[in-house]
């Protein structure tokens, strides 16, 4: 059942945040509980190893891969695991492409889900009560606050994270890039452009 | 009623600010200390997503809305410890018992977070009802959109879709229902669903005719219409 007391436990850690963090890992450490090499190697792996990179690996390839962009449509989770991309707030993934008609968004109004193996841990924004609570309702105005303004003719889908099903944004391809490899195109997606805040980059001319 | 972070659609939160591509990961050094004892903590096997949610969610409203993210994580990590009885009151102050905990032999080691990372936790399941709903089917939320299996309990129905009309766009398959799941009451799998609302039946001042709002949701959370 719920506990609704207000003297959470918690209230008898420090309350300043970094000391209420040191506080606690040093309990947990010391009773063996958590292993502070292990510690350092979550912290290495999303500081270092996962993140928006992987994502726009995803979205280059589909651009250039017929073959993979369907597969991908069909049944994102195996054609990004194929490709390395896995894991933990990654377990379903479901492509959402973006088209003249139709754009996609990406919000969690009631936490902050996000897929992690595709493109790391949230920004702040994401997580803000701001995006949260403006993007199912005014999804136009919050992407004016990103330098973003559709066409009227443009219709806006947004995608609120309730399960443990991950949404990834395709964005359009930019014109221009029918001569570029993969490699090239990946430069072009930001991790914004994924989320469904930013359009895929023109490339340089 | 709702709790704190169920803010869907709420008004008066001000513009959202974008952080630049490049901006540090981690903004601080405690906020990445505070992630990764979260998850290590979890590995410790004595809660599962659902009810390290809501125990955010349970945050007092004051503590949610001026807590910054990763405070509210340690926060909710530190009444979990002690909720579930893996830490004591005496501990968090300081003056709890030394030596080894009985848990330590399940302590998350560094050679296994990159598999312990890599797995994940899926949520579908093979078993659970049949799915009533078709793709293209119109279907109603339910009223009251609060939580059937405990008085303030954790469910994955934002409010602002209570008694809305949606249409079903795709299945999901079977998933484990969080309002079960986050009270000890059994993962209780059943069918998930991508639902698509029109914008202009959830918001009277809607920005256009064509924009919709997609939510997943859980059968029970759906009436056929």
């Amino acid at each position: 059942m719920p506990h609704d007391d207000p003297d959470h436990p918690h209230s008898l850690l420090p309350p300043e945040p970094a000391l209420r963090v040191k506080a606690l890992e040093t309990i947990l450490t010391r009773k063996g509980l958590v292993d502070p090499a292990a510690l350092e190697e979550i912290i290495d792996t999303y500081q270092n190893r996962i993140g928006p990179k992987n994502g726009a690996q995803v979205v280059a390839k589909a651009w250039a891969d017929p073959a993979f962009r369907a597969q991908l449509m069909e049944d994102a989770t195996a054609a990004v695991t194929a490709l390395g991309f896995y894991g933990r707030q990654g377990e379903h993934i479901v492509a959402v492409e973006n088209t003249a008609e139709q754009h996609n968004l990406v919000v969690c109004t009631l936490c902050s889900c996000y897929p992690w193996p595709l493109l790391g841990i949230p920004p702040a924004w994401y997580k803000s009560d701001a995006y949260r609570a403006r993007a199912v309702r005014e999804p136009r105005k919050v992407l004016a606050d990103f330098g973003v303004t559709l066409p009227d003719g443009t219709a806006v889908r947004v995608w609120d994270s309730t399960a443990e099903v991950r949404y990834l944004v395709i964005p359009m391809r930019p014109k221009g890039t029918e001569g570029l490899s993969e490699e090239a195109l990946t430069a072009l997606v930001s991790r914004d452009s994924m989320i469904g805040t930013a359009l895929a980059a023109e490339p340089a001319p | 009623m709702t709790r704190v972070h169920d803010m869907g659609g709420r008004f008066g939160d001000g513009p959202v600010v974008p952080d630049r591509e490049d901006a540090p990961i981690f903004e601080q050094d405690w906020h990445a200390r505070a992630l990764a004892v979260t998850l290590a903590s979890g590995a410790l096997g004595q809660w599962n997503l659902d009810v390290s949610r809501h125990a955010r969610e349970r945050l007092a409203p004051k503590d949610y809305a001026g807590f910054s993210y990763y405070e509210k994580w340690i926060s909710a990590l530190a009444d979990l410890l002690v909720e579930n009885g893996v830490l004591r009151l005496e501990d968090l102050q300081g003056a709890g018992e030394e030596g080894l905990h009985a848990l330590a032999s399940r302590a998350l080691k560094a050679e296994a977070v990159t598999a312990v990372l890599a797995k994940g936790g899926p949520a579908d399941r093979a078993e659970g009802p049949k799915a009533r709903f078709s793709p293209g089917q119109a279907v109603r939320v339910r009223v009251p959109a609060d939580s059937r299996h405990a008085d303030g309990g954790h469910t994955r129905l934002p409010q602002y879709v209570a008694g809305a009309r949606g249409y079903i766009l795709r299945l999901h398959g079977n998933h484990v229902l969080p309002d079960s799941n986050a009270h000890g009451l059994g993962e209780a799998p059943e069918p998930l669903y991508a639902v698509r609302f029109h914008a202009r039946m959830l918001w009277a001042h809607a920005e256009h005719p064509d924009d919709e709002v997609i939510l997943d949701l859980w059968q029970s959370y759906l009436e056929p219409l």
